[in-house]
């Protein structure tokens, strides 16, 4: 098949220093092929988000600081990059779309303006093809009345079209990568669904790669072709999202599945909650991570990491417990 | 089955009618003139009956919070009647309103927002004994704070810590142990669970639920995530730019929604299921809701609606009771729409 | 021990311990604080005692002593009219400290009641005081000042009154500003929903989280009053010499003797920074231990 887009190894980042030091994102691999959409799903602290900035190098330095792994765009590795080089691949040959549409846009500038701007930049064209180019993808996007709405600022937009025009400046230089973090977080739920489809469906056309980042397991299932799962900052799971949802293998994939209400099963029935808090990164503890709420937990997990492994073809957890029970 | 339905006798806990909050819009700059007014919520309806959950579900800017405060009376009225308890609150002042709020209490969305973070955990849960004057002696005071605090799984001991101390999920059930510290029989709940981690929603989900149980409370469920809504509920109303345009209880929403919204709604979530999803129709709808200040004629919905009629650009659609149980304010449902010209009832 | 007397017995011990606490805190977690507390409270003290504590009167005239540099016979040195410039610094610890502190602490009590109260209760009533604050600050402070001076005379307290009031009502702005932040916080919604007395919000949920600010007001104008009390002298319209302030021997004998007396400006200047900076550092350190999200953390 493809060989893939993007490759992670080993990526780990911190926050702070000295004895405040936090390690957000700890030893995470994954790839990423053309044409596929990768969910990275997680809760709050889980380090999806962090992982998907340092794909980038965008990480705040300091605080933070990735400090070990390598992330190979289409074999070079980003990491050992030049400032140079970095900023010529961001938003040109990887795009990325932010939770908040708002404050990802200028609010003194057209909305034509800086889906141009990207074009006149990466792609060498001239102001006034640029231009022609924003009004086409506008379109795209299925802006009502682009020609007209490619003078508009920002504030002119609501919500879901300014996420409709992150997407267009987003697919402007024609990415082999999408990033979109948290893409629909701040939509209403039927927006969520044309923004989500119109994401899904360009990408196909353009054989880009898809890095899906969410907490929500509906859109993952309705959107991802494969899926990894996140935990204090550490890849629990991952596998076809086939797998994941039919067969999950993690106790905490497993507890995610059992905790959310769903609209095809029976209603009224007790929910199944995870039991405690979610991690305080800052006191982690040695063994698993997952350990203090797990339902499976054995004393070999109090002491040990558990490393991904394969569970047969592409599907690998980090767990020592036998879940088919 | 652990949540049944509820033991409906008797009169309404609550019942909301022809509900109007309107907020006016001004314009000029020296001479400020009202120049129009934001109909938040346009003339709502509903009942909440003892030991239920109404849901209120819709998307964001349809009314349903600001519903919410309408009842607290915390947004001043533009119209219609408030009965809780079978008194009329609408019209009552401060002083009145006083003792009421007793047995009507909330849950707000921001486990964040929602405590003073100069406070401590027993002082917040307390606070209400304290402004109703009822804590009693010092030793029953503690007394009921730890039982408070036990009652939404907390340990004692954190009556003494500060909300910074405490992650989303306990913050909300500190938020829980304040709302039930006056034993109230209507809570509301204003997006309880939509700032929680989804590992942590189900937990707050199960406590609302055991406290319904045991202390027979009702709850107005206020959410837009409608795969917890119908969890939680019993009945459910939805909300489109200030007006209910379906209730029905719970399972009839779900299996057989009227209304073009609630359906277009409901295929909108994604199920957690690659499968199903793979074979799924995906009947979108189409387009963003429109601005309050300017809402379209008629039917507000009627501009995103796959199934419009001329007339739905005309009137708006009374909500109609069809059956005995479900109202829906659609031009396909319910009478022959009257015809044009003829004055709105 | 005098105020808590209508207290229950049993809660007279607990509140010296929380009092104890507060001090253990302040010199565990905060020791530059607490360093700033001890340089104000050795101010203080000077100041309340300096007729015992001088050496020599504020205004004991020795022309044979003009302008000696620091010795043991005169710490800080003398001044052009050999006056001992300890001796002064002493006594005007005593009415810099006392205007600094008076006038400051009146302003904070006008920005805390003006900006609660409008920021609280906000429009139309927000509005208007807000404009008649607007007309205040558009009036030129010093033709207020040169005003009030005239009418009543200059002295202390017509200068606590005139700019305690002056900054008082300019700085109410900081303070409506964060009590409007403060009051969106749904926690103030939520008490008003249980039917809370006003009162009750403004003192439980308003004032404790708007003291950040509060502090921050009264710390920074104790050095400013100080400073502006030296500009009133220089115009005449401040305490009437030759009463000693650190202001008025600064911008008096101090300019004027510069190159041949520098200890002239030196030692006013010294102990004007000295207890500025100490109300800053201390006020910083109050703001943190007040703030339960600093517990810990230095």
């Amino acid at each position: 098949m493809h060989s893939p887009v993007l490759e992670v190894k080993n990526l780990a980042v911190e926050f702070g220093s000295g004895a405040g030091r936090v390690r957000a994102v700890d030893d995470v691999s994954f790839d990423v092929r053309p044409g596929e959409t990768l969910a990275i799903v997680g809760e709050s602290g889980s380090g999806k988000s962090v992982t998907a900035l340092s794909l980038l190098r965008l990480v705040p330095t300091p605080p933070g600081r990735i400090c070990a792994g390598e992330i190979l765009f289409h074999g070079e590795d980003l990491l050992k990059a030049s400032e140079a080089s970095i900023r010529s691949i961001r938003g040109n040959r990887i795009a990325m779309i932010f939770q908040e549409p708002m404050s990802s846009l200028n609010p003194a500038l057209t909305v034509g303006l800086q889906i141009a701007e990207p074009l006149q930049l990466h792609g060498k064209l001239t102001w006034a093809k640029a231009f022609e180019r924003a009004r086409e993808l506008l379109g795209k996007v299925r802006i009502p009345d682009a020609a007209r709405r490619v003078n508009a600022h920002p504030h002119q937009f609501s919500g879901g079209m300014r996420q409709r025009a992150m997407i267009a400046m987003a697919l402007a230089c024609k990415p082999n990568l999408i990033i979109a973090d948290e893409p629909t977080t701040a939509l209403d739920v039927t927006v969520q669904a044309q923004i989500l489809s119109l994401l899904k469906n360009l990408t196909k056309e353009t054989n880009a790669a898809l890095i899906l980042i969410t907490h929500d397991l509906g859109v993952v299932a309705r959107y991802a072709d494969r899926v990894c799962v996140m935990y204090a900052g550490r890849v629990v799971e991952s596998g076809s999202a086939q797998d994941i949802y039919a067969n999950p293998q993690h106790p905490y994939t497993l507890g995610l599945m059992a905790s959310i209400p769903r609209l095809d099963q029976e209603a009224g029935q007790r929910l199944t909650p995870i039991d405690g808090q979610p991690p305080d990164l800052a006191a982690l503890p040695k063994g698993c991570a997952f350990e203090p709420r797990c339902r499976f937990a054995m004393a070999r997990c109090r002491r040990e990491r558990p490393a991904l492994e394969s569970q047969g073809g592409r599907h690998y957890r980090a767990c020592f417990a036998d879940v088919s029970c | 089955m652990s949540h049944a339905e509820p033991v409906t006798t008797g009169a309404p806990l609550l019942r909301v009618s022809d509900l109007k909050v309107h907020f006016p819009i001004h314009d000029g700059v020296l001479i400020r003139r009202r120049s129009g007014s934001v109909k938040a919520v346009d003339g709502v309806s509903f009942e909440v009956r003892k030991g239920e959950t109404l849901g209120l579900v819709g998307e964001s800017g349809c009314g349903k919070s600001t519903t919410g405060m309408a009842i607290l009376r915390m947004t001043p009225l533009t119209g219609g009647r408030i009965e809780f308890e079978g008194q009329d609150i609408s019209g009552l002042g401060a002083r009145k309103m006083r003792p009421l709020r007793q047995r009507l209490q909330m849950v707000y969305q921001d486990p964040y927002g929602s405590l003073n973070p100069r406070m401590k955990v027993g002082d917040i849960v307390g606070e209400p004994l304290v402004i109703h004057g009822v804590t009693g002696t010092q030793d029953a005071y503690r007394a009921r704070i730890q039982e408070l605090l036990r009652l939404v799984g907390l340990r004692p001991d954190m009556a003494e810590r500060y909300p910074h101390e405490f992650s989303g999920g306990q913050r909300q059930r500190i938020s829980i142990a304040r709302a039930v510290a006056l034993n109230p029989s209507l809570v509301l709940c204003d997006e309880p669970v939509s700032a929680l981690d989804v590992s942590i929603q189900a937990q707050v989900v199960n406590l609302f639920q055991e406290l319904q149980e045991r202390l027979g409370l009702s709850y107005l469920f206020i959410a837009h995530d409608l795969a917890v809504v119908r969890h939680v509920s019993h009945r459910i109303a939805v909300m489109y730019l200030g007006r209910i345009v379906e209730i029905a209880p719970r399972d009839m929403l779900y299996r057989e929604p009227l209304h073009p919204y609630t359906r277009g709604l409901l295929a909108a979530v994604p199920l957690p299921d690659p499968l199903a999803e793979r074979t799924r129709v995906h009947e979108e709808i189409t387009g963003e809701p429109p601005s309050v200040v300017n809402p379209p004629s008629g039917c507000h919905f009627h501009p995103r609606c796959p199934m419009a009629m001329p007339i739905c650009a005309q009137r708006a659609p009374e909500l109609t009771a069809i059956g005995n149980a479900r109202s829906v304010a659609c031009h396909l449902h319910g009478a022959a729409p009257a015809l044009d010209g003829q004055a709105a009832a | 021990m005098t105020i808590a007397l209508d207290r229950p017995a049993a809660s007279r011990p607990r509140r010296g311990s929380a009092t104890m606490k507060f001090i253990g805190r302040l010199f565990r977690e905060k020791p530059l604080g607490a360093a700033g507390a001890v340089i104000f409270l050795v101010f203080l003290f000077c100041g309340l005692f300096a007729d015992v504590l001088a050496p020599y009167g504020y205004n004991q005239i020795s022309p044979i002593n003009r302008l000696k540099p620091p010795s043991w016979q005169f710490l800080f040195g003398t001044d052009n009219l050999g006056r001992d410039v300890f001796s002064r610094c002493l006594y005007g610890a005593q009415l810099s400290v006392i205007i600094g502190f008076c006038a400051a602490g009146l302003a904070t009590i006008v920005s805390v009641v003006i900006g609660v109260v409008s920021g609280y209760i906000g429009g139309r009533f927000d509005m208007i005081v807000q404009r008649m604050v607007d007309a205040w600050m558009s009036f030129p402070d010093l033709i207020v000042l040169i005003v009030v001076v005239s009418v009543v005379g200059p002295g202390l307290l017509p200068i606590i009154l005139v700019l305690g009031l002056l900054l008082g009502i300019g700085g109410s702005r900081i303070i409506r500003g964060a009590t409007i932040s403060v009051r969106e916080n749904m926690y103030v919604t939520a008490t008003q929903s249980m039917g809370a007395s006003t009162f009750r919000i403004l003192f439980r949920h308003i004032l404790p989280n708007v003291m950040a600010p509060v502090i921050i007001l009264f710390t920074t104008r104790v050095g400013f009053v100080i400073l502006a009390e030296s500009g009133l002298s220089f115009l005449g319209l401040g305490v009437p010499p030759p009463a000693p302030t650190w202001g008025g021997m600064l911008s008096g004998s101090g300019r004027t003797y510069m190159l041949q007396g520098p200890w002239l400006a030196l030692a006013p200047g010294l102990c004007l920074t000295f207890v500025v900076y100490a109300t800053n550092v201390f006020g910083d350190a109050l703001r943190d231990l007040l703030d339960p999200r600093m517990r810990g953390t230095r």
